[in-house]
């Protein structure tokens, strides 16, 4: 663009943006309030069945948000929507099947004493194994195209997450991948009718402690320093000793764990899985990343309960309710909405990088 | 400073592109012990590349660049920090979303000894004392010249043998500049040799020992300050006399 063409347009655009703003703020208004009288009259019209349906959003909120985590950190870092994140996340969970009921034999008979253990054995295993496969995509997929325009390692993770999703398709085929209910599926109370089973708390209880390690290990250790440092100025990052392709090699290993750990929690929880799982559930993390604010640990954590809260009132509640048939309906609008409302996401900020 | 002390960073025929441009077309220099050696220019002379290629950032394409006995040609950004050369980079590039110290800290991420970055961080806040006022303070939120000091203190933060700085009076009033170089003096007094890269060439030529005067990617000319500053051709084109 000339600077002749931008001096000329100028009139026209200055315009503009004062108009969309007023027009963006009524919107963003009328759109969170008919959300909240959606969930006020919901939870007026079935109280009970509210809060149970709620505990269900968190823990489908916090198997999300692990996956989320790993494509906030990736973007953060290089900038990259990394598509086969939700692939990789895919893989954990079948890593999981075959670990824990193929290889140990878990069939939920065996005493807690020995479930724990093993099951631990299998979360070691999905970790390894998915962190391994993302740091091996990183370099031979995107660490080539470090200083390629934008749009050639977004269309490379667009295909390594078709390689993926068919590699899995190759292994276990195309249907269903059952395991049987290994984690406790006693009910602790029910509220309404529906059950709040030893399962969904305990994984809340498993991701609690996984967001607050990942915080402190990207506030304040040396390598989560390193890891701002490069996500700020990776140039600046050299000068200053350190190494930057080992920092984001560290970055996709931390995505691909998270992602392990989800991929386990996941096929825990559903009790099966398949290999196009991380094409929908994939997109759902991700829409809770934007949601949130790309790049923004917190916001994924945020954007991700909200979507998992979003996704189990529209197939639980009653009230003036879409139903299941649309949820993916629901969630992609609401994608739309953030990136052309607020594309910088519920808790991200513009931020101005000049220094 | 000594006149014959032993070559601590010599970079000999130097050729550095970007894509198919070359910006430094053949570019000598030698920086000993202990010296301050300026590099004054044009922009667009191959100055900053010069300093770029020296860190390992741009790889040169033919040419050896030697420090304290050993070719650095090919060797990692991160090593050759380690081996004892830092630099203020062009334009500051401070971390501007972490705070002054966590800069600070970050120029020492090769080094493992707590107790000396601790130290370390005290004498640059004892060199420049606006910073310990703001050192919980986002670098982006600093003026211009805060921004300079916290970008020489954190290149210091390496305990470097060679120090570069890329402009470091770039966009600061005049008193700040003087007060700048009078700190790069009291840091090269202190034993660390400085490579300094100026368009300000009156300055730089004050404070250095000898300079080299670059045009298009050459060295055109080199000796020592004294020389060059009652240099004609050097009056004319740098030091804007008539």
């Amino acid at each position: 663009m000339t600077a002749e063409s931008g001096t000329a347009r100028r009139p026209m655009l200055a315009a503009l943006p004062r108009f969309s703003q007023q027009i963006n703020r009524v919107l963003t208004w009328v759109v969170v309030g008919l959300f909240v009288v959606w969930v006020v009259g919901n939870f007026i019209n079935a109280p009970k069945q509210f809060v149970s349906v709620f505990l269900l959003g968190v823990t489908l909120g916090s198997i999300y948000a692990l996956v989320a985590l790993g494509y906030t950190l990736v973007y953060g870092i290089i900038e990259l929507i990394n598509f086969a994140h939700g692939d990789v996340f895919m893989w954990g969970s079948m890593i999981a099947v075959t670990v824990s009921a193929h290889w140990l034999g878990l069939d939920g008979s065996q005493g807690w004493y020995v479930t724990a253990p093993l099951i631990f054995v299998t979360l070691l295993a999905c970790i390894a194994f998915c962190g391994t496969l993302n740091v091996a995509i990183e370099r031979l997929a995107y660490r080539p195209l470090r200083n390629a325009p934008k749009l050639a390692p977004l269309i490379t993770a667009i295909g390594m997450s078709f390689i993926l999703q068919n590699a899995g398709a190759l292994v276990y085929g195309f249907i269903e991948q059952p395991v049987p209910d290994i984690f406790p599926t006693k009910p602790l109370f029910r509220i309404g009718g529906i059950a709040y089973t030893q399962k969904s708390l305990l994984i809340v209880l498993i991701t609690i402690p996984v967001l607050l390690a990942l915080v402190y290990l990207v506030r304040s250790t040396r390598q989560g320093k390193a890891m701002r440092a490069v996500a700020q100025d990776m140039d600046a990052s050299r000068m200053m000793g350190i190494d930057v392709d080992r920092t984001i090699a560290f970055t996709f290993a931390l995505g691909g764990a998270l992602a392990g750990a989800a991929g386990l929690l996941f096929v825990m929880y559903q009790t099966s899985t398949r290999y196009d799982l991380g094409f929908q559930l994939g997109l759902f993390a991700f829409t809770a990343a934007v949601l949130g604010g790309i790049g923004n640990l917190t916001g994924a954590a945020f954007g991700a309960l909200l979507i998992g809260l979003i996704q189990a009132f529209n197939e639980g509640l009653s009230w003036h309710t879409p139903g299941s048939s649309w949820t993916q309906s629901v969630i992609f609008s609401i994608l739309i909405l953030v990136l052309v409302f607020r594309p910088q996401g519920l808790l991200g900020e513009a931020v101005s990088d000049r220094a | 400073m000594s006149d014959n002390g032993a070559a601590l960073l010599e970079v000999e025929d130097v050729h550095t592109f970007y894509g198919t441009i070359e910006a430094v077309k053949g570019i000598s220099i030698t920086v000993h012990e202990g010296e301050v050696v300026t590099l004054i220019g044009a922009n667009g002379a191959g100055k900053s590349t010069t300093l770029r290629s020296i860190q390992g950032i741009n790889r040169p394409k033919t040419g050896r660049i030697v420090f304290k006995g050993q070719d650095i040609v090919g060797r990692r950004p991160h090593e050759i920090v380690k081996m004892g050369i830092s630099q203020s980079p062009e334009g500051r590039r401070l971390f501007s979303r972490m705070s002054v110290r966590e800069n600070l800290e970050m120029g020492a991420f090769q080094r493992s000894d707590k107790a000396g970055i601790q130290q370390d961080i005290d004498r640059v806040y004892e060199l420049f004392p606006r910073l310990q006022e703001r050192r919980m303070q986002k670098a982006g939120t600093l003026s211009g010249g805060e921004q300079q000091m916290c970008a020489i203190g954190r290149a210091l933060m390496a305990r470097p043998k060679l120090l570069m700085l890329d402009e470091p009076s770039l966009g600061l009033a005049p008193i700040l500049v003087e007060r700048i170089f009078e700190i790069v003096r009291e840091i090269n007094h202190q034993g660390t040799a400085i490579l300094l890269v100026e368009q300000n060439a009156l300055i730089a030529l004050a404070v250095a020992k000898r300079g080299y005067v670059l045009e298009t990617g050459r060295v055109v000319l080199h000796d020592t300050a004294q020389a060059l500053r009652q240099n004609e051709q050097v009056r004319k084109a740098y030091l804007g006399e008539v």
